[in-house]
């Protein structure tokens, strides 16, 4: 298996009126060639701008301060955020799936010109042809009558149809890799459900990488291989996803999983425990460990020393504590 | 210059964590974001300086206003006249800075009349619905359907001119869009959750009006009345430059600028300087409105 | 699309008939009196007084006398038949007298309308574009100086410099220009140059800020993240939503328009439908006042129906409803 994309040590940070908000603060992690990775954590702590820096589309006050970002063997930082090279990628060989099909899609061009343009532009169709094959990409995608709502607009579509249209636009060129950024969030449980299987059939089925990021570590846990725990702008701990189920390491991410149902669980078996406090303005943050005012298992070693770098803990898994918790559950 | 940098939404709504800042850091950002570009800092030092001059005109002009004198009349500015004498002999400088206090008199009077009517209406409007709503917002469209300088010149004309006339038709002139402000804003508070948690929790209408709905609606209403007044004084300006606003021998710059248009060639500062000021005092609240919406709420851009 | 226009139009309609109402009302409750502004003119001459039995006798041949709902439904009869009324002052058919100056105010504004229309909107979209640069900064100032210059004092000032001081231009005045179209459109370039700042100044803002705030919609982010270039989404991802807002506030830049025709008719002399009713105000003209804000409001509320079909063809959204 080869490593489609490799991201180094990136960093993104906004400049706003309250002050420097370090959004993405040195995060590392790789997909391989038809992999599903999970990129979770809570709202605002950085998952989507890590994605969004990848595809070079962070806007003002933004900035992606440093990192290396490989795509293919190459380095995307080296390309122009709107040059010629990365809109060659975005679109075809990169993809993205937004959170919100509501205003995500264009209220005023119809669902197949917003298609279609992706096909005339990447894959040099006529309008014609192109139109065809948007049709075909619906039907795939599971839209109903595609051939005749494919002339309605947006707002004619209810949401889980529109992220259905965002879906088929993400494969309409056979991408490398799909981002969704909290495919489901905005849906209703069981079109979430629907969703998600759609997604994973398509990019089984295409050998795509997808990389989900969301706050529900239920959506992961049934379709991602490896997952990427993120905490204020940081990694903190990932490993393949039974492993992270079965034996989480770092105290978020067991609050995390105390915080959910798990699937499989009898009723009533375990009592749900949420993670108390809030989690951290990203302006002005303390050099220590961002989670120690919300975590249960500090010592007096992380009251002093700053934030842990991330280092191994095991096969494929790494964490970034000073605490071993193992033991303490 | 002003750019959406800052207040653009999709950083914000990235990166989460930099929304809901604690309330005490809210007062200081207004504060910083208001007194952090130029254009709205001249605005706000154009006005303070105005209402500092209107205050103390006694004291800035060299001559008393209404004092004619037929032997120093049309002279060119002098180091006693400074923009010169009109036909009477009067000092155009001391009747531009005395003419600061009518323009700022009216401007504030009818502003602040047109927003507690306006606002009156338009929250009876949204709040009793039905005929109401469709009566009072009915009257809104017939009046917004007329220009606005025809509606005030109807009336100030039909009223015989004068302050208290100016006032009164600037004022109504300006009720309308007020009052379609006001409906709307209290119409989409109206659908908000707190709202329905508080009728669930039994708070009479009149009581979620005030609590509710007024706080929320305070920052625009404050918006559209600094911007308002730029408008109310351009009207009277307007007015009083036709004839049927301000009455002689009070100064007004729109009627300085009528009476000065006869003496162009031999002194343009007489038609002229009127004008800068009318300019001046515009741009001053105008500027200083913007700087409010963008501080207090950056989504009102394009609303107001 | 068609009930949508239906149902514009009977609204338009009874906004129409309401603004009627509204002055209607106006003009009547107002103190001051058309009928002894017109005898006070016939006495200047013969010194006499106006006599109670001369005043009574005009009251009852213009209608005066009766009812003001009589006098309304009297009014709107004589509307629906085309029959405008009778200046008292000038004591001639309003019909006519609005024939005669409207030509001129609407050629004017019409001319204002579109150059101030076209000028604002590229005017904004390439602040918008090049925001920030030298060019934005000139643009967005000027704009907002432009916002506070009161029409009749620009007219006064390019009166001044082009007329009186550069001798370019004839100072005011009025010509036909099918009969001299040269000295028309030299007659015309301060009053439309007046009025045109105005309008530039404020949809050039409109349509920055309109701009601005599509440049950071979803669905813009949606056509970056396709690959499209820059050209392609200005053109077709966001110039169409930005024009939405625009669209809806062409209708009070068209009001602002035939308001500043009152202004610059005056300043330039010109003998059009704004002048007309300066003068009508302050002669208490009535008939004249009532025909000439019903002619005003109808061009706004028409142009408005105009603005709305123009909406529902640009936004789906209200099309499709």
């Amino acid at each position: 298996m080869s490593v489609v994309l490799d991201v180094e040590n990136l960093k993104t940070y906004f400049h706003t009126e309250y002050g420097l908000v370090k959004a993405v603060d040195g995060i590392s992690f790789n997909i391989n060639q038809g992999e599903i990775i999970g990129l979770v954590g809570e709202s605002g702590c950085g998952k989507s701008v890590s994605i969004l820096s990848v595809m070079q589309l962070i806007l003002t006050p933004g900035e992606i301060i440093e990192g290396k970002i490989t795509f293919e063997g190459k380095d995307l930082r080296q390309f122009e955020a709107n040059g010629p090279e990365m809109r060659a990628i975005r679109g075809s060989k990169m993809t993205m799936i937004f959170q919100e099909p509501m205003t995500s899609l264009n209220p005023v061009l119809t669902i197949r010109r917003q298609m279609t343009e992706i096909l005339e532009l990447h894959l040099d169709m006529d309008r014609a042809s192109a139109g065809e094959r948007a049709v075909e990409l619906l039907r795939m995608v599971g839209v109903p009558d595609a051939a005749s709502r494919i002339d309605d607009y947006p707002h004619q579509f209810s949401g889980g149809m529109r992220q259905r249209v965002m879906i088929a636009m993400a494969i309409s060129c056979n991408p490398m890799i799909i981002f969704a950024d909290e495919p489901t969030t905005a849906v209703d449980v069981t079109t979430q459900a629907q969703l998600l299987e759609l997604m994973k059939d398509l990019v089984t089925r295409l050998n795509t990488a997808l990389i989900i990021v969301t706050h529900n570590l239920g959506v992961v846990a049934r379709y991602a291989q490896r997952i990427y725990v993120m905490y204020a702008g940081r990694i903190v701990e990932s490993g393949p996803s039974e492993e992270i189920f079965d034996d989480p390491q770092h105290p978020y991410t067991i609050g995390l999983l105390n915080s959910v149902p798990r699937l499989g669980e009898k009723h009533g078996t375990r009592k749900l425990v949420p993670i108390y406090g809030v989690p951290p303005n990203l302006i002005n943050m303390p050099p220590t460990c961002a989670f120690l005012p919300r975590c249960t298992y500090k010592t007096a070693q992380c009251e002093k020393e700053p934030w842990p770098a991330l280092r191994s803990a095991g096969d494929n898994r790494y964490l970034s504590c000073y605490v071993d918790v193992r033991g303490k559950q | 210059m002003s750019d959406n940098t800052e207040t653009g939404t999709t950083p914000a709504d990235a990166t989460g964590a930099a929304g809901a800042p604690p309330k005490a850091n809210e007062f200081k950002r207004v504060v910083r974001v208001f007194f952090g570009r130029t254009l709205y800092v001249i605005g706000f030092v154009i006005v303070v300086i105005l209402i500092l001059t209107a205050i103390f005109a006694p004291f800035i002009a060299t001559h008393d206003p209404y004092e004619t004198n037929l032997r120093e009349k049309l002279e060119q500015p002098s180091s006693r006249h400074w923009l010169g004498t009109d036909s009477v002999g009067r000092d155009t400088y001391s009747r531009i800075i005395y003419g600061t206090q009518v323009s700022l008199l009216i401007g504030f009077s009818a502003v602040f009349a047109s927003a507690v009517v306006g606002m009156l209406m338009g929250l009876a409007a949204a709040h009793f619905g039905g005929i109401v709503f469709a009566l009072i917002m009915r009257f809104a469209d017939a009046l917004m359907a007329l220009p606005g300088i025809i509606l005030v010149l109807l009336i100030a004309g039909l009223g015989g001119g004068g302050i208290p006339v100016v006032i009164f038709a600037l004022g109504f002139g300006g009720i309308a869009p007020q009052c379609r402000m006001m409906c709307g804003l209290a119409l989409s508070v109206k659908q908000n959750d707190y709202v329905l948690a508080g009728r669930a929790m039994g708070m009479s209408n009149w009581r979620m009006m005030l609590t509710q709905i007024f706080p929320n609606a305070f920052p625009p209403l404050m918006v559209g009345i600094t911007m308002g007044i730029g408008g109310v004084v351009l009207g009277e300006a307007g007015l009083s430059f036709l004839g049927i606003g301000v009455m002689p021998p009070v100064p007004s710059w729109g009627g300085m600028v009528n009476d000065g248009q006869r003496y162009l060639l031999h002194n343009p500062m007489l038609s002229l300087a009127p004008g800068v000021a009318i300019m001046l005092l515009v741009f001053g609240f105008n500027m200083m409105g913007d700087g409010i919406r963008d501080a207090v709420d950056p989504k009102l851009r394009g609303v107001i | 699309m068609t009930a949508y226009i239906i149902r514009r139009l009977i609204i338009g309609v009874i906004i129409l008939l309401l603004v009627t109402m509204v002055v209607f009302l106006f003009v009547r409750l107002m103190p001051g009196d058309p009928l002894l502004v017109y005898m006070a003119s016939f006495d200047i001459n013969r010194q006499t007084s106006i006599s109670q039995e001369n005043y009574e006798n005009l009251l009852h041949i213009w209608g005066l006398d009766r009812p003001i709902p009589v006098q309304y439904v009297d009014w709107l009869g004589g509307l629906l038949q085309g029959d405008l009324g009778k200046s008292i002052k000038l004591q001639e058919d309003i019909g006519i007298l609005i024939a005669e100056r409207m030509p001129r105010t609407a050629y004017i504004g019409f001319i204002t309308f579109v150059l101030g229309t076209i000028g604002g909107i590229t005017a904004g979209i390439v602040c918008a574009l090049r925001r920030g640069t030298w060019m934005d900064n000139l643009i967005t100032t000027t704009a907002n100086i432009g916002m506070t210059i009161p029409v009749f004092w620009f007219g006064i000032l390019l009166m001044y410099l082009f007329a009186y001081k550069l001798g370019w231009l004839p100072t005011s005045g009025w010509t036909n220009p099918f009969d001299d179209f040269w000295m028309s459109c030299k007659q015309l370039l301060m009053p439309v140059g007046s009025v045109i700042i105005g309008s530039i100044a404020g949809m050039a803002r409109l349509t920055r800020s309109c701009m601005l705030e599509v440049m950071r919609a979803d669905y813009v982010r949606t056509a970056w993240a396709k690959g499209l270039s820059e050209r392609v989404i200005v053109v077709r991802h966001q110039i169409k939503n930005a024009m939405i807002p625009v669209v809806t506030a062409l209708g009070g830049a068209l009001g602002m328009i035939l308001g500043g025709s009152v202004f610059i008719e005056t300043v330039f002399a010109i003998p059009g439908m704004g002048l007309l009713m300066t003068n009508a105000v302050f002669d208490q003209d009535y008939q004249i006042v009532q025909a000439g804000v019903l002619l005003f409001g109808g061009i706004i509320i028409f142009s408005n129906l105009v603005v709305d079909i123009l909406w529902g063809w640009l936004d789906p959204r209200i099309r499709l409803a």
